[in-house]
């Protein structure tokens, strides 16, 4: 926390730390989109043609599709044809070789989003892909993971060097016409990682990607493959951030991850794009796909979000837990301040014999701020003795903001134990109280009290993730206490 | 006309054709308000699993066939009445035919000053513009198109009025018995009970079918409760193997007025249940308890929904269900905290006891919340038997399947123990330890 912001107002109306457009020329492509778009996206990248017919199969699925309004959310109509598809960093024909190479603004970028990549590289040994609009500019570490056989590579790379081994798995999780957003995302996904963990690996560091939006106008819709073949191990992490804009911009994005026997998946994201501003102009519409499947026995992913930014965030992590004994976990912490909205939760189907799955949510709404849970959890016929537990919290800070738990539980096995608990209260002004009374300052007591609140979460966390994820919740919540 | 419309076009034309025989036709306000009804539920049709509050319930078995709206005049044999009343139950009863009141079976001796219970049919044709402002001010928005078809056809029911101040200390029964019009045919009753300031009263609901027959019976119930009123309000649904129901209560509180509300549902192929509580002015309170029994093919759906309006009220949900065979029960629980209502505190809980392979459960409890100043929670569980409470009655000496149904009626009975009657109490245990009988309870073969 900063130590010279002591007014509370003042700490409400803090700007956005991540706030600044850097200039880069872009090659973009205008407004609107047709079939010659997708055309022209696949043609930029030099894809096999089953991805050109799959984009183009979803895309047409698409235009029968009606955009969901179910969720907890509310927003203007988007107009899809007047958001630009394509967008990359000029030098995209001589790419660069190494971060010397890279154009000194990017590198800037970085720096003033306090993720030089020097430092990570040296900070955790963390690989970083980023994805600075639509093209990946920089990978660093591939050698070191390529001599153990992991292959950590851009989505577009993968599709020229490993097309058999991505057109098995692309949209085996989420298929292209899964939902309009998913389609959407199938049709017109121009970026993305790819990860493949070959048998008995242990990847020894953890893949990372911070992704960007940037030139004015262009919505993102990057496309995540992970795949953890028989009794292999990653753990992956996701990080955002945005400049600020006054133009809502959206955001499809589709995670698939494929944990196959014995294989372990830890997928961790902290998002902090853009909320919008305290009367709710621009902002991030999030609208993200994420899913994952234990294709084999022994098989666990867990998921871990901590998602503050974002004016909308409407986010579903799931797991199909399909092998026997396979387990799936959530843990998120979602924080809404001023006119942010965000449906987040999660889907857990019990498929397999003996699986077990986890769901700890804990949402935090504050200014004007809706927050809710929508989870559902499944247990099929056939998932003999599954257990689930799932928690969800809700902080409220003000009488304008409002908490939400939407949980569905269908169960169809009698052998299944189901546990779903929710608690949704004001901080509590006791503990607010004993801390001021001990000395603590009232941002410093709200800070103790709500990250107690998060810590089951947190505690998931990747260390350096951790770290940040407190800041995070520092700077976008304390001062929506009065 | 849109698909919805289209299976409840039969419904519609009988609603036109009986409409200048129900009673108080030429109200200015009741027609108005009955042709609205119809208007909505031409609009609405009869709900199906699109509609996000009948995901988990299949219409199709309801809406496959017509059924005939009853007309009054269906004989109701006397013995049937006797054989279906609860032992040492003292309390003033209202029996209802198809729907409609049969004042020649019905016990209404020695009403005190205060208290007015009678047909809603006959009051209807003696004050037609008072009852008329009355009925459906509790109801609100019409939430599907089994409450709008109840609308439309207003005509007869309960009407159960307490005086500001009058505690009753005799329970009243309302008996709800179809089929006497014989298979196919549908009731249609619809109660009012108004509670003065301060006034005190219990309420049963009874619905029964005389014969194990393709019958529905979609009953709605307003209940209105002035400031500092309490009522007790007790509906069980006893229908047959093969009978359908649909019921609505509709609650609207005053200030500190207090609903105790407990929905016990014995069997039915179908039967839904909403329950929709309003806690309009500070110090409300409301309880609603719920045991829904599902064996057979019986498929139970409960949905409450409870607001809270106002600052201060405290809310209390607790259902619990037993599934056996192919039953299939829902839940959906909402609770929703209007901004400004302050202090709230709500609890709710739904628990499932499964005891088959083919048995399902779906449950949905949520909450929304517009306050911040607020204490809600609310808790699901989903499970079988606890094998170590099996093996501890086993190692006391109990064989297993005796030590199962011990343990079964214990978690049916955690909610009837909150009924206050102690007549009706007894009743229901007894009700309830039929149907979870050995052959009921015992293990599936997995």
């Amino acid at each position: 926390m900063n130590p010279a912001v002591t007014d509370l107002g003042e700490l409400v109306g803090r700007e956005y730390k991540e706030g600044f457009v850097t200039d880069i020329e872009a090659d973009t492509l205008p407004p609107g989109l047709d079939e010659d778009v997708i055309r022209f996206l696949s043609a930029k990248k030099d894809e096999p043609d089953f991805v050109l017919e799959w984009r183009l199969d979803a895309f047409r699925r698409w235009q029968n599709m009606k955009q969901p309004n179910w969720a907890q959310v509310r927003h203007a109509p988007i107009d899809f044809q007047a958001i630009s598809y394509y967008s990359a960093p000029k030098s995209d024909a001589d790419r660069p070789k190494s971060l010397d190479e890279i154009d000194p603004k990017l590198l800037e970028t970085y720096d003033k989003l306090g993720i030089p990549l020097e430092e990570q590289k040296a900070l955790a040994g963390i690989a970083v892909d980023a994805v600075f609009d639509s093209v990946s500019v920089a990978t660093t570490f591939k050698d070191k993971l390529a001599k153990i056989g992991v292959i950590f590579c851009p989505l577009s790379e993968a599709l020229a060097n490993h097309p058999d081994l991505v057109r098995q798995y692309l949209g085996s999780v989420v298929p292209a016409a899964d939902n309009f957003y998913a389609a959407l995302n199938s049709a017109v996904f121009t970026e993305g990682s790819f990860v493949y963990i070959p048998k008995g690996v242990r990847c020894p560091m953890e893949l990372s990607t911070y992704f960007r939006i940037n030139a004015l106008n262009t919505g993102q819709f990057e496309r995540t493959l992970i795949i953890a073949d028989e009794g292999s191990y990653v753990s992956y992490l996701e990080g955002c951030t945005a400049p600020m804009r006054d133009e809502n911009q959206l955001h499809a994005a589709v995670v698939e991850l494929v944990a196959l026997k014995d294989a372990q998946i830890k997928y961790s994201t902290v998002q902090n794009w853009y909320p919008g501003d305290e009367e709710g102009r621009g902002g991030i519409y999030n609208f993200v796909t994420k899913r994952g499947v234990c294709r084999g026995d022994n098989a666990k992913i867990s998921w871990t979000q901590v998602e503050t930014g974002s004016a909308i965030t409407w986010k579903y992590p799931s797991v199909l837990l399909e092998g026997d004994s396979s387990v799936g976990e959530f843990y998120s912490v979602a924080l809404t301040n001023h006119c942010q909205q965000a449906d987040t939760g999660t889907k857990m189907v019990h498929i397999g014999r003996n699986t077990s799955s986890t769901i700890i949510s804990k949402g935090i709404s504050a200014g004007r701020g809706q927050n809710a849970y929508r989870g559902l959890v499944k247990v099929l016929k056939g998932a003999e003795t599954a257990r689930n537990y799932s928690q969800c919290d809700s902080l409220l800070m003000g009488d304008r903001c409002g908490a939400h738990t939407f949980p569905y539980l269908e169960v169809k096995n009698p052998t299944a134990t189901i546990e779903h608990e929710a608690t949704t209260s004001k901080i509590g002004e006791d503990q607010l109280f004993y801390c001021r009374q001990r000395g603590l300052s009232e941002e410093d007591a709200v800070s103790l009290i709500v990250n107690g609140f998060c810590k089951e979460v947190f505690r998931e966390l990747p260390m350096e993730f951790a770290v940040e994820a407190q800041k995070l919740l520092s700077i976008s919540l304390e001062g929506a206490v009065g | 006309m849109s698909e919805g419309a289209a299976n409840v076009a039969a419904y519609v034309a009988a609603q036109r054709e009986q409409a200048p025989a129900l009673p108080a036709f030429g109200t200015p306000s009741l027609d108005a308000s009955r042709a609205q009804a119809l208007e909505s539920l031409s609009q609405l049709g009869l709900p199906s699993q699109r509609d996000e509050d009948w995901k988990y319930t299949s219409t199709r078995a309801i809406t496959r066939a017509a059924f005939t709206p009853a007309v009054a005049g269906a004989p109701c044999p006397r013995e049937f009445v006797s054989q279906t009343t609860i032992d040492g139950l003292d309390a003033w009863r209202l029996v209802f035919a198809d729907g409609f009141w049969q004042p020649e079976l019905s016990l209404l001796d020695d009403l005190p000053n205060g208290v007015q219970i009678s047909g809603l049919g006959q009051s209807l044709g003696s004050e037609p513009q008072r009852i008329a402002a009355l009925l459906g001010s509790a109801l609100g928005q019409t939430p599907h198109g089994f409450i709008a078809m109840n609308s439309a056809f207003i005509g007869d029911g309960a009407l159960i009025e307490i005086a500001p101040g009058t505690r009753v200390d005799k329970p009243i029964e309302l008996l709800f018995i179809s089929g006497c019009s014989g298979e196919g045919f549908l009731s249609l009753p619809r109660n009012l009970v108004v509670m003065g300031a301060g006034s005190q009263a219990a309420v049963i609901e009874r619905h029964v079918s005389l014969a194990d027959e393709r019958l529905l019976s979609n009953s709605v119930s307003e209940l209105i409760l002035a400031d500092n009123a309490s009522l007790n309000y007790q509906s069980v649904q006893q229908v047959a193997p093969r009978g359908f129901h649909v019921g609505g209560m509709f609650a609207r509180l005053g200030r500190s007025a207090r609903l105790q509300a407990t929905t016990v549902t014995m069997s039915g192929a179908l039967v839904r249940n909403d329950a929709l509580v309003n806690l309009d002015d500070e110090g409300g309170f409301a309880s609603l308890d719920g045991l829904y029994l599902a064996f057979g093919r019986s498929h139970v759906d409960n949905h409450t929904h409870i607001t809270h309006n106002a600052p201060h009220c405290v809310s209390r949900e607790h259902y619990k269900g037993v599934l056996g065979d192919r039953g299939h029960a829902v839940f959906h629980g909402r609770i929703v905290v209007q901004p400004g209502a302050q202090k709230t505190d709500s609890v709710q809980n739904n628990q499932n006891l499964l005891l088959s392979a083919d048995a399902e459960v779906d449950t949905k409890p949520q909450l929304e919340i517009y306050a911040d100043d607020v204490k809600c929670a609310h808790g699901a569980t989903v499970g079988q038997l606890d094998e170590t409470a099996v093996f501890y009655l086993m190692s006391r000496g109990i064989d297993r399947q005796a030590a199962r149904r011990m343990l079964t009626q214990a978690f049916a009975a955690d909610v009837l123990n909150r009924i206050e009657l102690p007549a009706l109490r007894s009743y229901l245990e007894a009700q309830a330890a039929q149907r979870l009988s050995p052959e009921q309870i015992r293990e599936s073969e997995s």
